[in-house]
């Protein structure tokens, strides 16, 4: 007896560096293993597995695709924003040098960004290329288009306060005819992006909480399965958090899977309504280039499946996982 | 190494298992546990590895009384403690390599080092040439043996058995009461009940004896 405690003591005191790399690879070797043999379990019951996973997957599929549909109207909308502008019409009797020394007079403005100077000879090119009247305005033998002045304003400028009072006093200015301003366009469209984001969000909330508690009852009924092993392995001396680690990575898989299924739906979605797109593309003369879920929405998605899916993991053990129950 | 002064034990639902219980046990002593089915055996030695908590008195393993210990720091005493079951309680999904493991790979011990001292315990109960069989192909004196082999591999200083021969032929539990005083030579503290008659009262031995949960005779303090 003597004997072996001091051989146990001493395996004990010498906790050197050599001791704690051992522990230490012994530890990653542990969770390699508890990692693959969950893995491999999972996959003995597929059927199982495959519904938990499929309820993950669509409950994060549905934020995912409004995330991802949301990105897409941003960008599409992308080129309102740019044109976060006032387009100034100049009276048709201002002439171009005239038009040009406005632009000198307006560009020196604190509100002004850059400011762009369209000709009569350009404006109608480019009425011609988006109207589809090209055959009717060959007909015309003057060009009835006046000089626009398209100014970009910092974003600071296009506070109602600061805005009004600027454009109140473009409109006074002599050469100008009418203007005509898409800020507050961009304005509204930021403005209901915002509270569709805010939805969206709200919506991942209520459908994460719904991820939490499918997998949450999913490891509730593998404890329920497992309840002779964690008896047993409490008898042998297993503390919480060892038999814990099984659970949590059977979660962590759930999640992962669930979240790279809820990736596959969504591209998947893209791709059907990109092909979808091109009646909508002929109408508007443009080509809509829809786009999926980017990397770091990936990213960010299979993160967010597996800490949610540790997270439900987590409840379940805590309310399920008893070691020194004995009946 | 393992005193009880004045343990009750009461389940709601069949009263008083354990009544008025004390007794010492010293390190390295090995005593035998015996009485009907019923008498408090099973009881006894659940309340000394903490599956149990008894209902009044003071237990105190290694000089600890257990009453103090935090739930948490139950799996540790446990570690301690070599527990043999009547029924194996061996997983059954798992190999007999795996399940002698089972005490080391949750102390987080290095794979290399379990895998030597799995083959020396199962060297020791002689199932070296089984470890990768599953226990359900194996005879029940073979599970038993797989089940000590799981008890002793930790080297615990303490080893508690109940009914480790109940379901053996004569001559494999003889093998295995050998064993037991093996470890009893090396200095490990045994306590193992059982309702052989004939074979406590062969062997010289400490006997104490529980009748409806009382303590009616115990043939030594040393």
């Amino acid at each position: 007896m003597a004997q072996r405690r001091t051989r146990f003591s001493n395996k004990r005191s010498t906790g050197t560096g050599v001791l704690d790399r051992r522990r230490l690879s012994a530890w990653g070797e542990q969770h390699r293993e508890i990692a693959v043999t969950t893995l491999r379990r999972m996959l003995q019951q597929p059927l199982s597995t495959l519904m938990t996973v499929a309820a993950v997957a669509i409950a994060l599929a549905l934020p995912a695709a409004l995330v991802v549909a949301l990105d897409n109207v941003k960008r599409l909308g992308g080129d309102w924003q740019r044109s976060a502008t006032v387009s100034v019409f100049l009276g048709s009797a201002v002439d171009e040098a005239q038009a040009a020394q406005l632009r000198q007079r307006l560009a020196q403005r604190p509100e002004v960004e850059t400011i762009e100077l369209i000709s009569r000879a350009e404006g109608l090119s480019e009425f011609r290329d988006y109207s589809g009247l090209s055959s009717a305005l060959d007909q015309l033998t003057e060009n009835p288009l006046p000089v626009v002045l398209e100014l970009q304003l910092y974003p600071a400028a296009l506070e109602p306060a600061q805005l009004k009072p600027f454009i109140a006093r473009i409109e006074q200015l002599p050469e100008v005819d009418f203007l005509r301003e898409d800020a507050r366009w961009a304005q509204r469209f930021q403005a209901i992006l915002a509270l569709l984001r805010a939805g969206v969000s709200l919506l991942a909330l209520l459908l994460g909480l719904g991820v939490l508690l499918v997998i949450g009852n999913s490891i509730r009924l593998e404890i329920e399965n497992r309840r002779d092993e964690i008896r047993i392995m409490g008898l042998v001396g297993a503390t919480a958090r060892f038999a814990r680690r099984r659970f949590l990575y059977i979660g962590a898989w759930y999640g992962l899977f669930g979240g790279a299924l809820a990736a596959v739906l969504v591209t998947l979605m893209v791709w059907l309504l990109a092909t979808q797109a091109a009646p909508l593309e002929a109408l508007y003369h443009r080509t809509f280039d829809i786009r999926g879920l980017s990397l770091t929405g990936l990213g960010t998605l299979l993160l967010g499946s597996s800490l949610l899916g540790i997270a439900g993991s987590w409840i379940a053990v805590g309310r399920h996982l008893d070691l020194c129950d004995d009946r | 190494m393992i005193r009880f002064e004045h343990v009750y034990k009461r389940y709601p639902e069949r009263g008083e298992a354990l009544k008025d219980l004390s007794f010492e046990l010293a390190a390295g002593e090995m005593a035998f546990l015996t009485g009907h089915s019923g008498a408090g055996k099973s009881t006894l030695l659940k309340l000394i590895g903490l599956i149990e908590r008894p209902s009044r008195g003071q237990i105190i393993v290694d000089g600890r009384s257990l009453a103090d210990l935090p739930r948490r720091r139950i799996p540790f005493h446990r570690r301690r403690i070599g527990m043999i079951f009547q029924d194996h309680r061996l997983l059954n999904d798992r190999s007999v390599y795996d399940n002698v493991a089972l005490p080391l790979a949750i102390t987080g011990m290095p794979s290399r080092e379990i895998g030597r001292r799995v083959r020396a315990a199962l060297d020791q109960v002689g199932l070296l040439a089984f470890e990768r069989a599953h226990p359900i192909a194996l005879s029940g004196g073979e599970q038993q043996r797989v089940g000590i082999a799981r008890a002793i591999v930790g080297r615990p200083p303490i080893i508690l058995a109940d009914e480790p021969t109940g379901n053996l032929d004569p001559e494999l539990a003889s093998e295995i009461y050998d064993l037991f005083e093996r470890f009893h030579e090396v200095g490990v503290t045994l306590m193992i009940a059982t309702h052989d008659q004939e074979r406590i009262s062969r062997m010289a031995y400490r006997i104490l004896r529980l009748q409806k949960g009382r303590l009616i005779a115990d043939s030594g303090n040393w």
